[in-house]
């Protein structure tokens, strides 16, 4: 039988705040346990949570950035469970009346068409603490720092039918949140975690599957391998006889599986109602007007904008508009340098695999923008070749200086001078007799032997082009 | 069984009365420790609350707005800034257990 698989994404983003969303206790990642633990975020008789209006500011940005509804009004609730991590006995959510609904993200898919997945709704929430498990004996460790950090829960339609699909949509609302400066999206640090809802049909039938929930994947590739596992388990389950149960799961990495959680039929009650303690939630035109005009030019249009007013391909708009760092990065090399694509293949190129060896950030590149652009200058008034730009760019990395004090120290400057190149050629074929006759008498191919000796000799430094003329006319006798 | 409809803001009772059982679902849930004979007690008196409750049932409420707080106002912000200092070691003086800066707690198997 032939399977189609139906994916729908939950993903918690952290709002990148300084205090927290209901207290004014710090929201800094990394303090020793529970120094950003106050009254409010530890549940203490008596405290009243009090929002925080970045948060409010932030969520309508996202809203807009996905073309979605803002509620005038919504509403926060209380979602009841019992864990010691959340020590009030209810998280603060969203349920009825979430801040934003029905938006829409559109993906790239590989064969280069757009599809485009439905946002259901987007609420805002609080996080719980952490749990420690190790260290102590028939005790668990709380630490109540991440209790009351915001969170944005981005709930999608269930509108993928791949891993793939659900991994472009993932790395697509990642750009767009860091493009919105609203998150930091730092997959380590959980602040960009996603839940996936799992389930197949026969291919043709139009109502859904029984799904089962993944929870907790925090990285791209985890996503992606978990839904891989998820989907031949359940249809090698229903192949065999056997039905899919609607459960929460869970994915091991070193295993690549998911399991079973325990089953939460009896807690999975969350009894929401409206929090007592919170008013309603009101959006003024003007306060969405106020953050529409501070929302950033968005990755669509930059890449629509990459393509127009530099004449880049749209694979390579797409690849430096990827992340709003790099675009950035790109353009200022593009300016100092005025040669837009040939800042695209190096920004693309040796910058990024120079990039992924150091497993650094853009932020902590030893090379700069306006470096970079000095290299390229370089190239462009044709002081170095390409291939003597790579060793000259290969230095600045190690942090031997600027491209023109390397090109100066190491005595890389192009030869360009005509009866310089000309005495190598003259040395080059004196030197090499029987390859000169070949050539004479008809072996073209050892053209290029010819050129490899020369530039042999001048260490890359000899302008190609000139080379090539000049030996050309040497070879023939002239 | 007691269910939230979306998407407005009540809780719909209908016309049902608890029994022991759902008493003490409920109980659980609510981590309360009811045994056999008080729950019987307890479904006669939620049932007896919910049948007043009901009377609710007769007002015409075709053209009112779902009310999610009593108070007609709107939630305040605060700005986003750190207002509150580190208090741990005045917060843990009355924690049963802590170590290391850790509250403790009663193992919890995940």
């Amino acid at each position: 039988m032939q399977w189609e698989t139906v994916i729908g994404l939950e993903i918690h983003t952290q709002l990148n705040t300084v205090s927290k969303i209901f207290s004014g206790a710090a929201t800094a990642y990394g303090a020793e346990p529970n120094r950003q633990a106050c009254a409010v975020d530890l549940g203490l008789p008596g405290v009243l949570p009090v929002l925080n209006a970045a948060v409010v500011e932030k969520a309508v940005m996202l809203g807009l950035a996905i073309d979605a509804r803002i509620a005038p009004r919504s509403v926060f609730a209380r979602k009841n469970y019992f864990y010691p991590d959340l020590p009030k006995g209810y998280q603060i959510s969203q349920y009825e009346l979430p801040i934003v609904e029905q938006g829409y993200l559109d993906i790239d898919l590989e064969d280069g068409s757009r599809k485009r997945i439905g946002v259901t709704r987007a609420h805002l929430e609080e996080d719980a603490g952490k749990s420690l498990h190790e260290g102590f004996t028939a005790m668990t460790g709380i630490d109540l720092n991440r209790a009351g950090t915001p969170l944005v829960e981005i709930v999608s339609e269930p509108d993928m039918r791949s891993a793939k699909e659900a991994v472009a949509y993932m790395k697509k609302l990642h750009a767009l949140v860091r493009y919105l400066g609203i998150s930091d999206g730092n997959m380590q640090e959980g602040s960009f975690r996603c839940d996936a809802n799992v389930s197949v049909r026969p291919r043709g039938r139009t109502e859904f599957g029984t799904r089962a929930e993944i929870k907790n994947l925090n990285s791209f590739r985890f996503v992606e391998r978990a839904i891989n596992f998820e989907v031949e388990r359940q249809i090698d389950l229903i192949e065999s006889g056997g039905t899919v149960v609607q459960e929460t799961r869970l994915y091991d990495p070193d295993r690549d599986e998911t399991r079973s959680m325990r089953s939460k039929e009896e807690a999975n009650d969350y009894r929401y109602f409206p929090d007592p303690d919170l008013l309603p939630v009101v959006i003024h035109a003007e306060d969405i007007e106020a953050a529409r005009r501070r929302l950033p030019e968005l990755p669509d249009a930059k890449r629509e904008r990459f393509i127009s007013a530099y004449g880049l391909s749209a694979y390579d708009a797409g690849s430096l508009t990827a992340s709003r760092e790099l675009a950035d990065y790109f353009e200022a090399v593009a300016a100092g340098c005025n040669a837009p694509k040939l800042a695209a293949n190096w920004v693309m190129g040796d910058f990024s695999a120079a990039l992924n060896r150091s497993e650094a950030g853009l932020a902590q590149s030893p090379v700069s923008a306006e470096a970079l652009a000095q290299l390229l200058s370089r190239i462009q008034d044709e002081t170095i070749s390409g291939k003597i730009a790579k060793e000259v760019f290969d230095a600045m990395w190690s942090g031997e200086g600027e491209a023109d004090a390397i090109i100066e120290a190491r005595g890389l400057k192009q030869i360009t001078d005509t009866a310089a190149i000309d005495a190598i050629i003259d040395e080059v074929i004196a030197a090499n007799p029987s390859q000169l006759e070949q050539y004479r008498s008809g072996k073209d191919k050892l053209f290029g032997f010819f050129v490899g000796q020369v530039m042999k000799k001048t260490r890359g430094q000899a302008n190609p082009a000139q080379v090539n003329e000049r030996l050309r006319a040497r070879l023939q006798g002239d | 069984m007691v269910t939230l409809r979306s998407p407005a803001l009540y809780v719909d009772i209908g016309t049902m009365s608890l029994n022991s059982d759902e008493v003490r679902r409920i109980a659980q849930l609510a981590r309360l420790a009811v045994d056999d004979r008080e729950a019987e007690g307890f479904a006669a008196g939620l049932s007896d609350i919910f049948d007043f409750v009901e009377a609710l049932d007769a007002a015409e409420i075709g053209g009112v707005e779902p009310m999610a707080h009593p108070l007609d106002a709107e939630q305040r912000l605060r700005p986003d800034a750190v207002t509150e200092p580190d208090q741990r070691e005045l917060f843990q003086a009355i924690a049963p257990a802590i170590d290391g800066g850790l509250y403790l707690v009663p193992r919890v198997i995940e």
